[in-house]
C-alpha cells in the first residue's frame, strides 16, 4: 500500500484520485455508488457494518466510512463524486461535506465562498517550491486578465 | 457538407440545475448567475444550430468505477436524464443524432483517436445544465439533437489538453466530411476553477480563469501546453475539467470571433465561466455562399452582442 510519490502530492489539502487510488478505492466507490438505490440506502442505514460486508474494503476504509471521515476516505481511494452520495444518504448538503473536509463550520465555509472562495495564494504548494515555476508561467497572464474582471 | 459554426464554453455546476428545477432563478444569488446567460440564449435562438455536440463529463452517474472510458461518444437515438440521487432532472429526454455520431466515430478512430462508442447512456447535470443555460427550459423537447461526448476527468489522468485540442480538430474534420448540410455548434463544459474535495476545498482562482478565457479566445495553443499539475494547483483538483474546453476550441478556426463572455464567482463551490466563439466563415457557409456581402452585417450584430 505504499504510494509512489507524485508531483501533485505537493499540492496542499488535496488527494488526487489517480489510477493508484482508483485501484485501492474500488470498494469505497462501488459502495457509494450502491447508495443510488433506495433499497440499498435503507439496508445501509439499518445496519451499516453489516451492509459494508457486501464490499471489499480494508479495515481502514471501513472505519473511515463508519466514522464519516471524508478526508480519510479520499486518501484511501474514495472519489468525491462518489463519497458525496454517502453524504446525501445522510441527508447532508454538499456544502456541509465541504465544510467538514475543510474543518470549518458550514456558515464559515459558505461565507468564504460568497467572498470569492479560498485564495490560491499560500495554497499552491506544501514545499513552496512552485514559486519559481509560477513566476514563469503566470506572470503574463495575470497582468492580462485584469481587463476582464467582472465579478459581481 | 456539415459545418461547425461556433463553440460554446460553459460551466456545468449541478447547483445551477437545482436552482432551475426548484424555481430559484429570481433569488439575487442565482439571478447574478442566470443574468449572464440571457444574451447567450438570444444568441442561440438566433443561431438555431441543427446539431449540438456537447463535451462534458459524467459524475458517477452513467459510469461508476467499473468502466472509465477516456472519450465516450454517445451514438444512441436518445439519452435520458440520469437520476443523480434526487430523481432525474425534469428536463426533456435528449435526442441524439446517431447518423452523424456514427460518422464522427468512424472518422476520428481512423484518425487515431480510439474513443469508446456508447449506444446506451444516461446523461447527468454535466450535459443538461449547459443545455438549459443556452436553450432555456423547454418543456417537451430540446430544439436540436445533441451528441454527447463524455470525457474522463474524474480519475487522474484525464487526457492532456493537447490531446483534447487535437481531438477537436479530428471532430471538425469528421463533421466537414459528413455529406448532409448541417450547422453544428460544439460545447465545451465544466470548470472553471473549483476544488470540492479535501481540506483545500473552496479554492477559486479568478486570475487564472480569466487568463484561461483570454487564451482560449486568442491563443489556444498556449493552453495546450499546460500540464495537469498546473490545472490542479492553480484551478483546483476538480478545475482540471477545463481541459474539455480545448476539445471545443480545437474544433474551431485558429482565429475566431469572441462574441460573448461571462464570468462570476461563485455558484455553489465553483467559478462560473462562459464564452461564445464563432468561426468567421460561418455566415458564408450558412447562406451557401450566396454573396460575400451578406457576411459583414452579420458580424456587426455579433460585435454588439459582445459589447
Amino acid at each position: 500500500m505504499v504510494r509512489r510519490p507524485q508531483e501533485y502530492d505537493d499540492i496542499p489539502g488535496t488527494f488526487v484520485f489517480d489510477a493508484e487510488r482508483s485501484r485501492q478505492g474500488y470498494g469505497i466507490n462501488m459502495f457509494c455508488m450502491s447508495l443510488m438505490k433506495e433499497e440499498n440506502r435503507r439496508a445501509f442505514k439499518t445496519n451499516e457494518a453489516e451492509y459494508l460486508k457486501r464490499f471489499q474494503l480494508t479495515d481502514e476504509q471501513r472505519d473511515a466510512i463508519l466514522k464519516r471521515d471524508y478526508n480519510r476516505m479520499l486518501e484511501l481511494g474514495g472519489n468525491i463524486y462518489f463519497t458525496a452520495k454517502l453524504g446525501a444518504t445522510d441527508g447532508h448538503s454538499f456544502q456541509h461535506l465541504a465544510a467538514v473536509m475543510t474543518g470549518s463550520s458550514q456558515q464559515d465555509y459558505a461565507a468564504m465562498m460568497l467572498a470569492g472562495g479560498r485564495s490560491v495564494e499560500g495554497n499552491r504548494s506544501r514545499s513552496g517550491k512552485d514559486k519559481h515555476a509560477r513566476g514563469r508561467g503566470k506572470g503574463k497572464s495575470q497582468a492580462k486578465s485584469k481587463s476582464t474582471a467582472k465579478r459581481k | 457538407m456539415a459545418t461547425i459554426i461556433a463553440g460554446v464554453g460553459s460551466s456545468h455546476v449541478p447547483a445551477i440545475g437545482a436552482a432551475l428545477d426548484n424555481g430559484k432563478t429570481e433569488e439575487p444569488y442565482w439571478k447574478r448567475v442566470f443574468s449572464g446567460f440571457e444574451k447567450s440564449k438570444e444568441w442561440m435562438a438566433k443561431t438555431k444550430p441543427d446539431v449540438a455536440i456537447v463535451v462534458y463529463n459524467d459524475h458517477a452517474s452513467a459510469f461508476s468505477v467499473d468502466m472509465i472510458p477516456t472519450f465516450a461518444l454517445g451514438c444512441a437515438a436518445e439519452f435520458p436524464p440520469a437520476d443523480e440521487g434526487w430523481g432525474p432532472r425534469p428536463v426533456p429526454v435528449i435526442k441524439g443524432h446517431p447518423e452523424l455520431a456514427a460518422h464522427i466515430a468512424q472518422s476520428v478512430i481512423l484518425d487515431e483517436f480510439d474513443l469508446t462508442i456508447v449506444n446506451k447512456m444516461e446523461v447527468d447535470h454535466g450535459l443538461t445544465v449547459p443545455l438549459n443555460l443556452l436553450f432555456g427550459q423547454p418543456r417537451h423537447a430540446w430544439p436540436c439533437p445533441v451528441i454527447p461526448l463524455a470525457v474522463n476527468v474524474v480519475m487522474f489522468p484525464p487526457p492532456t489538453g493537447h490531446r483534447c485540442y487535437m481531438l477537436g480538430k479530428a471532430i471538425r474534420k469528421a463533421v466537414e466530411s459528413y455529406p448532409r448540410d448541417l450547422r453544428v455548434v460544439i460545447f465545451g463544459t465544466g470548470g472553471l476553477s473549483h476544488q470540492i474535495s479535501g481540506p483545500r476545498a473552496g479554492l477559486i482562482n479568478s486570475k487564472w480563469d480569466k487568463a484561461f478565457l483570454d487564451n482560449l479566445s486568442k491563443n489556444p495553443k498556449k493552453l495546450t501546453r499546460i500540464p495537469h499539475v498546473e490545472y490542479m494547483r492553480e484551478a483546483g483538483a476538480e478545475g482540471i475539467e477545463m481541459v474539455m474546453w480545448l476539445i471545443m476550441r480545437g474544433a474551431l478556426d485558429n482565429n475566431v470571433e469572441e462574441v460573448y463572455r461571462f464570468y462570476t464567482v461563485p455558484a455553489s463551490n465553483t467559478a462560473v465561466g462562459h464564452i461564445i466563439l464563432e468561426n468567421r466563415s460561418r455566415a458564408g457557409r450558412r447562406r451557401s455562399a450566396a454573396s460575400k456581402g451578406k457576411q459583414a452585417p452579420r458580424r456587426k450584430t455579433n460585435h454588439r452582442l459582445a459589447a
